[in-house]
């Protein structure tokens, strides 16, 4: 342990670990700090992604794979069914063990890495980021950095220190609840989707199997639906009336911030990533993906600015993120707002509609145009992204 | 005595005891005044501004809007 690093990562998640992992990837120091005592521990996540999320930064492995899925299944309030299928499309990641092999690629690239380093300030030179303040058993630290990457998830308190806007608005935050049951009975190789009113208003609810019978069941809903009804309430009814004697395995809570990214995710010497960014798909709530390809983008550009000694090469990082997702983020966002106000009646009529198309030509395009039919603006956004 | 938010009387109240620790709350607090360690949960009363963003938010109803003001124990 030194007390100056080049780069300074605040959170172990999987955009953390990234944004780790390709700045010691260059040869400069780099260390991560984590609150907790585990990294990926615990898992606030329905942990499903897509297989081409996974490998563009680690090859598959069993070992950390509960599922692999091949189907989505949408269900409308009546109970109608709609399928699609996507051949090997995806998985239920066991996220304990994703996240730690994700922090160990950061450690093989000579990044060092601290649990239980609870970070609760900056250090600030001439106004620019300088380093961070933390807690670690019982005692006031210090350590400095010429570049701190914030990666500590949906609180996102670090770029706040820093000056840059980064609470969300309570009405683009999903809240979440999320159960790990055993004795489900549903298809090992399929998503289930659930909308309408008494699910999940404004949002949706979620079964994903993980293998052996074992189910992620949870739901997020937004702020505003939060006023009148919380989510553990939705999910209590939702289990009373279908799995009332599921053994529960896992409870967690968490919160998904759906929205485009923070106007600003760099300041001198801070980058911000992840969930922090607001780099979550604010369609589909994934953020583990983004995260990832976030991190990796903010580490790269915090070795290269290291490197050339040029500290505001970092300011490249918004353009670059925004190039590579973030612009299409806005897309998906329009999406989701053109759809979120949908009633149970409007949720059913799209179902049948989709299943009027044969099993084998449905595609999420498809389900898309049906649902926005009458929003032609959108028509075109659904085109940009799903075709 | 009541506990002094930055407007008057502090009206918003967690339950640490029932508490995930998730963060859902912090994101969403527009004066950054929630402290949240890995299992440790306080306002910063001097900071907020009650709101009520945080109540709203909490998936598992933990913090709770208490139009008396929360008594300082
Ligand atoms: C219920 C739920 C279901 C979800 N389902 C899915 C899904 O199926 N698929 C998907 O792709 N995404 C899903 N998401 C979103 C996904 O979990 C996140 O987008 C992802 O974990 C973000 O990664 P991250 O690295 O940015 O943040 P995180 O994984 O949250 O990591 C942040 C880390 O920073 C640490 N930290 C925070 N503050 C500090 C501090 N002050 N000092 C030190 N360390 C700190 C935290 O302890 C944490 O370990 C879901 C989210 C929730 C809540
Ligand atoms: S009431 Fe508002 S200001 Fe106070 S802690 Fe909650 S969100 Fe923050
Ligand atoms: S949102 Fe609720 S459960 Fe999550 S940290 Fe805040 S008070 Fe605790």
């Amino acid at each position: 342990m030194k007390n100056e690093y080049d780069v300074i990562v605040v959170g172990a998640g999987p955009a953390g670990s990234m944004a780790a992992r390709f700045a010691a990837e260059q040869g400069v120091s780099v260390l991560m700090l984590e609150k907790d005592r585990d990294v990926g521990y615990p898992v606030r996540c329905g942990e499903a992604i897509s297989k081409a999320g996974v490998e563009e930064f680690i090859s598959s492995d069993d070992k950390w794979i509960a599922a692999k899925i091949s189907k989505f299944s949408f269900n409308a309030p009546d109970g109608t069914e709609v399928i699609l299928d996507f051949g090997e499309a995806g998985y239920v990641l066991e996220r304990r063990i994703f996240d730690y092999e994700l922090a160990r690629t950061a450690a093989n690239q000579g990044a060092e890495i601290i649990t239980r380093a609870y970070v609760n300030g900056l250090m600030f030179d001439n106004g620019n980021v300088s380093g961070v303040k933390y807690e670690f058993q019982g005692e006031q630290k210090e350590v400095k950095a010429k570049v701190v990457i914030a990666a500590d998830g949906v609180e996102s308190r670090v770029g706040r220190w820093a000056g840059l806007e980064t609470h969300i608005d309570f009405r683009d935050m999903e809240s979440a609840v999320q159960i790990t049951a055993a004795n489900i009975p549903v298809d090992q190789k399929t998503l289930y989707f659930y909308f309408g009113k008494d699910v999940a208003p404004n949002g949706y609810f979620w079964i994903f199997p993980k293998g052996q019978n074992n189910a992620n069941i949870g739901l997020g809903v937004s702020g505003i639906i939060g006023k009148k009804k919380s989510a553990q309430s939705f999910l209590n009814d939702f289990m009373n009336k279908n799995y009332p004697n599921a053994p529960v395995l896992t409870t967690v809570a968490g919160g998904v911030p759906c929205a485009i990214t923070l106007q600003k995710i760099s300041a001198p010497g801070i980058l911000v990533v992840g969930d922090a960014a607001r780099q979550v798909n604010p369609l589909s709530g994934g953020g583990i993906a983004s995260g990832m390809i976030g991190g990796s983008i903010a580490g790269r550009i915090a070795a290269e600015s290291v490197k050339m000694k040029k500290p505001d090469h970092i300011l490249t990082y918004d353009k670059a993120w925004a190039d590579r997702l973030g612009k299409r983020h806005e897309i998906f966002n329009r999406i989701k707002e053109g759809i979120y106000n949908f009633s149970d009646e409007k949720f059913n009529n799209i179902a049948h509609s989709i299943n009027k198309v044969p099993y084998g030509k449905r595609t999420l395009g498809r389900v898309f145009t049906a649902a926005l039919f009458n929003q032609p603006s959108l028509l075109i956004d659904v085109a940009k992204v799903f075709v | 005595m009541y506990r002094l938010a930055k407007t008057g009387k502090l009206m918003i109240d967690i339950l640490p005891d029932k508490c995930d620790f998730c963060g859902c709350c912090v994101g969403v607090c527009p004066e950054d005044a929630i402290e949240l360690k890995e299992a440790e949960i306080f306002i910063i009363d001097p900071r907020c501004t009650n709101c009520a963003k945080c109540v709203w938010s909490c998936p598992i109803e933990v913090i709770k809007f208490n139009r008396e003001g929360v008594l300082a124990k």
